[in-house]
């Protein structure tokens, strides 16, 4: 008996929607494995992880508060590889967001005003999109990797990080620690209520809806599917490959900034050698649980800001490394590719197949 | 011992592990198969290998753990791709992503504890020779072994039959599965002998060039060895000349700073990444360098029909 995979006449609609779920609970049951080999009630530890985080306010919020930098990035993220450009350097573009972003409240610290916060989501843009730029115009004009120039452009974008907090930015009353000034009034993120939540989670779900849009109803949308799926059909239908790449990796790197921006003018309040904890990682698999869909991004990305919190609070509560929840999201995203498979494939054993021809005959 | 046979030598240990894990990915890609997780194998290798080395007291112990560690994850990487079939680029970053997390997990406990270190392997009488004799013949076993698999790839893929089914695999894969080759059992072998590779380098990492653990402690080099399999145009001699090159611009950033032409350590730092890419982007802008030689079925998903 051998497992064999048969190409499907058409993708399963069906399983689009069940693979993520399906993997979701592979990743759950492998936990659970997990926990009962380190010695933990699975059932205790489990609910710790993935239930507790949405039992009190004050977690809830901490999941919004991580779930908006996942969203922007994966949002962008989706669209990048529904287009089949890989952009992996999404950290290094929320790095660079952030630094250029810092302008104002650094060097221009008495402008206070709403436009002051403007001004910075808007250079964080512009800073994530041009870092993003140098791939995009090192594949288009020399048809250099995209995955390698952007992956390594994410080390150069953390020491620069790292030189500019121990550096020129460094805050002259800080004694002596590698982070900024702290900023102030308008050139924060105003929270929603009192709480911590930001109007980062509000600038995510606008981009979602922008991006869903984009994705379902323009041509645009349309020109990236094509080029995506069939490069050569994309030729013949007049489609620039060239500046699809462009389009995703700007569009992306953009995104990405805004949410680095997002993370130092919200949760941390001043630039710090490390703004994030791997978001841009992260939203790999966010972009991919949520389908490479805009709006399945934002129930994924609130799904894994939950694996962040739970990791916290698994490690205060049970003692388990922090570095579980990594683990996990690695699993995740090797489980969901996974049972990708069956949206195009159907799994047959090949000794049933025999079977039926021998029947046919 | 005078300085240039001190900087030739802190080259070639900072070039082993690229050389390493770069001769692995050279071999899986040749197959047609982009296994982007090179990063994340090696760094389960350096834990893999630290921890046994640490626990046994033997570091060749150490070596052959880091081995199992990279093949066991290049093992999943390959039921992903090659039996279920799935989009390469997304399994090897995922395959990183696990790598860098599960060797977290793993090394957790032995972070700042002492390592073992891999002893010189000197060669007797050859290693006295003035000035080369250290240079050549008084190294450890995983230099000796980085030297030994260029001669050996570059038989094995140019001369032998086994190379040649690689590359017909690689090259297309249709063909081959006409010819009755196993295109799938041929990619499952390449993509074990890579992370195999892999797992050796990244025991060099904590076993040889720095013994210890320390999360992370890859630092990108399994990218870096991902670019220079392109670099090299798969070729396992230019691969040699290219993983010495990059050996020396990450040793010249130490040097430098030790110097201290009061340029910012960061700047240093960045050099060997900054390097990568402008290497990436000459041998890429020209078309005929890389066109004879790249794998033509490089990451295309094969599914046999019945």
């Amino acid at each position: 008996m051998k497992l064999v995979l048969e190409k499907r006449s058409e993708h399963s609609e069906f399983m689009t929607l069940m693979s993520p779920l399906l993997a979701i609970a592979l990743t759950v049951l492998t936990g659970a494995i997990i926990f009962a080999v380190q010695g933990l009630n699975p059932f205790e530890a489990l609910y710790v992880y993935f239930i507790e985080p949405l039992t009190s306010m004050w977690s809830l919020e901490e999941v919004f508060v991580k779930a908006a930098p996942l969203i922007l990035i994966g949002a962008g993220l989706s669209v990048c590889y529904m287009a089949n450009v890989w952009n992996i350097g999404a950290e290094g573009q929320l790095t660079m967001g952030a630094i250029v972003g810092s302008i104002v409240p650094i060097v221009f610290t008495s402008w206070q005003s709403p436009l002051a916060l403007v001004a910075m989501i808007t250079l964080g843009a512009l800073g994530g999109a041009l870092y993003a730029a140098i791939p995009a115009f090192l594949k288009n004009r020399f048809n250099a990797n995209e995955i390698l120039t952007s992956l390594m452009m994410v080390y150069i974008a953390q020491l620069f990080l790292d030189w500019v907090v121990r550096g020129p930015w460094k805050d002259p009353k800080g004694f002596n620690f590698p982070q900024s000034i702290a900023f102030e009034g308008w050139q924060l993120l105003p929270t929603l209520g009192d709480g911590r939540v930001h109007i980062g989670i509000i600038l995510a779900v606008i981009v979602v809806a922008i991006l869903t849009v984009l994705m379902s109803r323009t041509l645009k949308g349309f020109e990236i599917l094509v080029i995506g799926n069939s490069p050569r059909a994309g030729r013949f239908a007049g489609f620039s490959r060239k500046k699809v790449v462009w389009f995703c990796l700007l569009l992306s790197g953009g995104l990405a900034g805004i949410a680095g921006i997002g993370e130092v003018a919200g949760p941390s309040g001043q630039l710090q050698p490390t703004i994030s904890p791997g978001y841009g990682f992260t939203a790999i698999i966010v972009a991919f649980l949520g389908r490479l869909n805009p709006i399945g991004v934002l129930f994924a990305g609130v799904m894994l800001a939950i694996t962040y919190i739970g990791g916290e609070a698994a490690q205060i509560d049970l003692g388990v490394s922090d570095k579980t929840a990594q683990v996990f999201q690695g699993i995740l995203l090797f489980f969901i590719l996974a049972c990708d498979t069956l949206i195009l494939y159907r799994i047959k054993m090949l000794g049933s197949t025999k079977q039926q021809s021998v029947a046919a005959e | 011992m005078d300085a240039t046979q001190a900087v030739i030598l802190t080259i070639i240990t900072a070039s082993t592990p690229l050389l390493l894990a770069a001769i692995g990915e050279l071999v899986t890609e040749r197959s047609g198969v982009l296994n982007l997780g090179v990063e994340g194998m090696m760094v389960m290798g350096a834990v893999c290998g630290f921890a046994a080395a640490y626990t046994t007291g033997n570091p060749y112990i150490g070596i052959l753990a880091g081995v199992l560690g990279g093949v066991a994850l290049s093992f999943f990487f390959a039921i992903l791709t090659q039996t279920l079939a799935t989009n390469q680029v997304a399994t090897g970053l995922a395959l990183t992503l696990l790598g860098l997390g599960l060797s977290g997990l793993i090394g957790e406990s032995f972070v700042g504890l002492p390592g073992v270190k891999l002893q010189q392997l000197s060669i007797p009488f050859l290693s006295t020779i003035p000035f080369i004799g250290p240079i050549l013949f008084g190294q450890d076993i995983l230099v000796y072994t980085s030297i030994a698999l260029i001669f050996g790839t570059t038989y094995v893929l140019f001369k032998t039959r086994i190379g040649l089914i690689i590359r017909s695999v690689g090259d297309n894969h249709n063909s081959a599965h006409a010819l009755g080759y196993n295109v799938i059992a041929v990619r499952y072998a390449c993509i074990m002998f890579g992370g195999a590779c892999s797992g050796l380098s990244g025991a060099y990492l904590s076993l040889a060039y720095t013994p210890q653990w320390i999360e992370n402690m890859t630092a990108g080099r399994g990218w870096v060895a991902l670019a220079l399999v392109v670099f090299s145009t798969w070729l396992p001699k230019r691969l040699a000349i290219g993983a010495y090159l990059f050996g020396a611009v990450w040793i010249m950033g130490l040097y430098v700073q030790a110097l201290g032409f009061g340029i910012p350590s960061q700047f240093l730092s960045s050099l060997p990444y900054v390097v990568t890419i402008i290497a990436l982007v000459i041998i890429s802008g020209n078309k005929t360098l890389t066109r004879v030689n790249t794998p033509a079925c490089i990451g295309q998903t094969f599914v046999p029909d019945r």
